[in-house]
């Protein structure tokens, strides 16, 4: 298990230097500088010396050995666009809001999805079966802002029953998370039931049969055990699209969060807040994922002991 | 129970069947086909997108306004006999828009699969055909990028290259082809191996002979899904950059942008301006969606009652 | 001999998309305590239904019994509520499958997979079922058991692995053990191992086995009493000695010349039964086996055969056996003078 987890964590810094060598030559590829755009009008004097603070003017190899470094030290350098806030003060602001609303939405996703598709697995082919696929399937061709967009018009306006914005109580966590784990639950609602109709008629189900066990033991000691193994791998993909997706709900529902910042950064072309987020979004993301093969690791006993995951 | 007998003769045997094969036999074409046929929501896909097609090249056409005309008379209007879908802050008539929009949103979509389609085939099919090294290393690269987040990739090279139809389009196929490339590559390893091809070389098949005999019938199953799958993401993607102003620009429209510019309508009431491009949005995605899905459960021979 | 299992007229049916399946059509067999019977037959038999069938397994919805009485410790199974079949199952008749690899979880411990059947039958605690656990690995060969509780299905080689099926099956007891095809899957000297495993535990247990087979190997060295199936019904049965030098049933003895052996002229081609079972959606009036053989007469296409009794518990269910068929049989014979 040793040898796994460290060729992942391996692979993990790679990848994380490939997308900030990426970020970084793609942020220099846009066309302008960002202080002469806009015709902000700044004298020639003024625009030399922001250049300076901001490294501009150096040579392109120098600047991203210098960004490097400060990457290290965890510095993710001023904003271009508010001359005084940084990228890591906007981070400090954005992140824990963002990071409640990501982990209730995960968390709500998981426990629904998982529940949704064992009850359409055990009760296949009969209505809630075909409802619940139904609802998945809806789950992942309409998308977030579009599910925001409703849940806001019917039960914050309509029916009063939560708040539409901002940020707070509970009351304001509870439609973004909704908008946000609607399509995960889809994908892990569908996953699941797959599996578990896979899984209900492998051999060693009737295996457990012949034992006398009984059902609920059947289905949640030796059913759901192998069946939900795949939906572990998903884990990292559906965080990546909670994370993308808060961008947009953040917006929708004008929440303070990280999202706020992005976007913002993004419409302003305030290059440094866009390559500090990016950066930051990837190394969580590229970190999630590689906590999520540890676990998977940790629960599948045949890479627990032999370092190998199953062919095919 | 008494029995005759004169029963008791030697059998004749002109009606036996007992090699006779029970049930006819089916191509792999024909299976996949009947299969779909008997699934009705795919079919309910396949026609909702095909009207969806004749609308996006007929709707601007049928329709008596211009999708760019503003006034500010006829400004926020709810449906009615002159304005199909009603009018928007401009004074455009939303029914125009929406079909234009369509144009634009469902190019973008099948612009991006059939990019990756091309690239992602050729990728892998050249990985897997050549094996080896080769393979090793061009999957290495593939295994890397897979890891970049698809999205935050596209948001980079949309905010590098401008907004625009066509940077869209290059943004979405450059991220979109490694899922083809890897599905391609994994079925070309499993053909190249497979018995009937070994038995076809050892007949002294040529290579090209075996890859359009053999292995292109057997890939083109699911490349097909995974194209159909991959047209619902390019849209949602679509869309999605509009959302975060990275999308076409005025005065094209999408679906996406006409989503977002929107927006503010959810308090002030004027429900048609966000509801036909969201629903509209939604509808497609849903019927590639499952038409998706049919085809993939057709082309499972492990489905086969 | 006390009659542990009484089966009689077992009827099984499968409703598929094509059509309603008739998989057994009447099977009828005894077991007896100590005893151990075989079941033998072509795939699509139906003895693999049968066997499952007396545990009750196929589910409702797949497979329903349809007619038919299974007599055990004075109850008939087929009427049991299932909530009484699942205390049967595991503590008084338990099966093994043919593959342990796939009939086991990967992904628990083979010493859970043990424990779980003791704690859920007999209600002891967790370290009672250890050791019991721990005994009956033992019984069934596998050294160092208490080290390899712990471990997981891959960690064991085929034969060890059909040696803890048997565990789990056997650790509450059970009077009757039902094994479908438990050799099938393994290498020829394993297989010699598994037969005499069986023979170790009849022995020191005294548990009764229905072994379900295609092969007559097997059959030989293990059974008492055969029961040779063909198409759903029991075509021939009795002891092991007299299926196998006097059988009377044309398929029974088809079966037998069939089997290559190794001290057979080379140049004498190998007699295979010709032709595939029949379809068993439209099952056919009369003998299922008349088209592929070659004594068939026309009753034979008509009637269902009855069954005849032949001493020592042989019977049989063949048309040839009635005396006008074998008077047929012996006039065709004599004028070729052989």
């Amino acid at each position: 298990m040793l040898s796994f987890i460290l060729r992942r964590f391996l692979s993990m810094i790679v990848t994380l230097w490939l997308i900030i060598t990426l970020t970084f030559f793609l942020m220099h590829a846009a066309p302008g500088n960002p202080f002469e755009k806009e015709g902000k009008g700044l004298p020639d004097a003024v625009a030399a010396n922001l250049n300076a603070f901001y490294n501009l003017d150096k040579p392109l190899i120098v600047q991203y050995g210098l960004y490097l470094k400060n990457l290290v030290q965890f510095d993710l350098g001023p904003s271009t666009a508010s001359g005084s806030d940084t990228v890591n003060k906007m981070i400090a602001r954005g992140f824990p809001v963002s990071f409640q609303l990501g982990l209730v939405a995960i968390l709500f996703a998981i426990v629904t999805g998982i529940a949704l598709g064992v009850v359409a697995a055990l009760r296949h082919n009969r209505l809630i079966d075909y409802v619940a696929m139904v609802i998945a399937v809806i789950g992942i061709s309409v998308p977030s802002f579009v599910l925001a967009s409703l849940l806001i018009k019917y039960l914050a306006v309509e029916w009063k029953l939560f708040p539409t914005a901002t940020w707070g109580t509970w009351q304001h966590v509870v439609l973004p998370a909704l908008a946000l784990a609607f399509s995960p639950i889809a994908i892990i609602a569908r996953l699941t039931r797959t599996n578990m109709l896979e899984v209900l008629t492998a051999e060693y189900i009737e295996t457990a049969r012949a034992k006398g066990l009984s059902p609920a033991t059947i289905v949640f000691k030796h059913a759901l055990r192998n069946a939900i193994l795949p939906v572990v791998t998903l884990l990292g993909a559906l965080i990546a699209n909670i994370l993308t997706g808060s961008f947009v709900i953040e917006k929708i529902f004008a929440i303070p969060g990280m999202g706020k910042y992005f976007v913002a950064g993004i419409n302003n072309r305030d290059y440094s807040v866009i390559m500090g987020t990016t950066v930051f979004y990837s190394t969580l993301l590229i970190f999630m994922m590689f906590v999520v093969d540890v676990l998977y690791s940790i629960i599948d006993p045949r890479i627990k002991f032999h370092g190998k995951e199953r062919e095919g | 129970m008494i029995v005759s007998d004169e029963l008791f003769t030697p059998m004749r045997k002109e009606n036996l069947s007992a090699e006779a094969i029970v049930r006819p036999q089916l191509t792999y074409w024909q299976g996949a086909w009947l299969r779909l046929r008997g699934n009705k929501l795919a079919l309910v896909g396949l026609v909702i997108i095909i009207l969806l097609g004749v609308m996006a090249i007929a709707g601007p056409i049928i329709s008596p306004h211009d999708y760019a005309k503003q006034s500010v008379i006829t400004k926020n209007q709810s449906p009615s006999a002159e304005n199909w879908f009603g009018t928007d802050d401009f004074g455009r008539d939303v029914f125009t828009r929406v079909w234009y929009g369509a144009r634009i949103s469902l190019f973008v979509g099948l612009m991006a699969a059939l990019i990756d389609f091309f690239i992602g085939i050729i990728y892998g099919g050249i990985a897997g055909y050549l094996g080896g090294r080769v393979d090793n290393i061009m999957m290495r690269i593939v295994d890397i990028l897979y890891g970049l987040p698809y999205l935050l990739v596209v948001i980079l090279l949309m905010v590098v290259m401008g907004s625009g139809l066509l940077t869209i389009i290059v943004a979405l196929s450059a991220t979109g082809w490694i899922g083809m490339a890897r599905t391609v590559r994994g079925q070309v390893l499993q053909m190249k191996n497979s018995e009937y091809v070994l038995a076809a070389k050892t007949m002294g098949a040529k290579p090209f002979y075996i890859v359009r005999k053999h292995l292109l019938p057997n890939t083109i199953g699911i490349i097909i899904v995974y194209v159909t799958l991959s047209v619902p993401t390019a849209i949602f993607a679509e869309a999605f950059l509009s959302f975060l102003g990275l999308g076409i620009q005025p005065p094209m429209a999408s679906w996406g942008t006409m989503a977002n510019d929107a927006l503010p309508t959810i308090l002030s009431g004027h429900w048609w301006r966000l509801f036909f491009p969201a629903f509209f949005i939604s509808l497609t995605m849903l019927a590639f969606n499952v038409l998706g899905d049919g085809l993939r459960d057709a082309f499972d021979p492990k489905t086969r009652r | 001999m006390e009659k542990l299992l009484e089966v009689d007229g077992l009827q099984v049916a499968f409703k598929t998309h094509g059509g309603t399946i008739q998989a057994v059509r009447g099977v009828s067999f005894t077991l007896h305590k100590g005893e151990t019977i075989a079941i033998v037959g072509e795939s699509g038999c139906g003895k693999s239904v049968t066997a499952k069938s007396i545990m009750r397994l196929i589910p409702e919805h797949i497979g329903k019994i349809v007619g038919g009485t299974m007599l055990f410790q004075g109850k008939d199974l087929v009427q049991l509520p299932e909530k009484e079949m699942r205390e049967m199952r595991g503590s008084q008749i338990s099966m093994i499958f043919q593959d342990a690899m796939t009939s086991l979880n990967p992904t628990i411990s083979i010493g859970e997979q043990i424990m779980e059947g003791i704690i859920r039958h007999q209600k002891v605690s967790r370290s009672e079922a250890k050791r019991q656990a721990t005994e009956i690995l033992q019984l069934v060969g596998i050294a160092n058991p208490e080290s390899r509780l712990k471990q997981y299905l891959h960690q064991f080689s085929g034969g060890m692995r059909q040696r803890i099926m048997i565990a789990i099956a056997l650790v509450c007891k059970p009077s009757i053990l039902i094994a479908d095809e438990p050799t099938t899957a393994l290498d020829v000297t394993i297989q010699a191992q598994i037969v005499e495993l069986f023979q170790n535990i009849q022995r020191k247990t005294g548990v009764s086995i229905i072994m379900i087979t295609h092969d007559l190997g097997v059959v030989a060295k293990i059974a008492d009493r055969v029961n040779v199936m063909y198409a759903g019904k029991v075509v021939e049965s009795g002891p092991v000695s007299e299926i196998f030098y006097n059988p009377q049933h044309p398929y029974t003895q088809g079966l037998l010349s069939s089997m290559p052996r190794l001290d057979a002229d080379r140049n004498i081609p190998l007699s295979p039964i010709p032709g595939t079972p029949p379809d068993l959606f439209a099952p056919p009036a009369g003998c299922a086996f008349a088209a592929r053989c070659e004594y068939a007469l026309e009753v034979c296409r008509a009637h269902q055969p009855e069954e005849t009794q032949l001493g020592s518990k042989h019977v049989v269910s063949c048309w040839l056996q009635d005396p006008r068929a074998k008077k047929l049989l012996s006039a065709q014979q004599s004028p070729t003078g052989t």
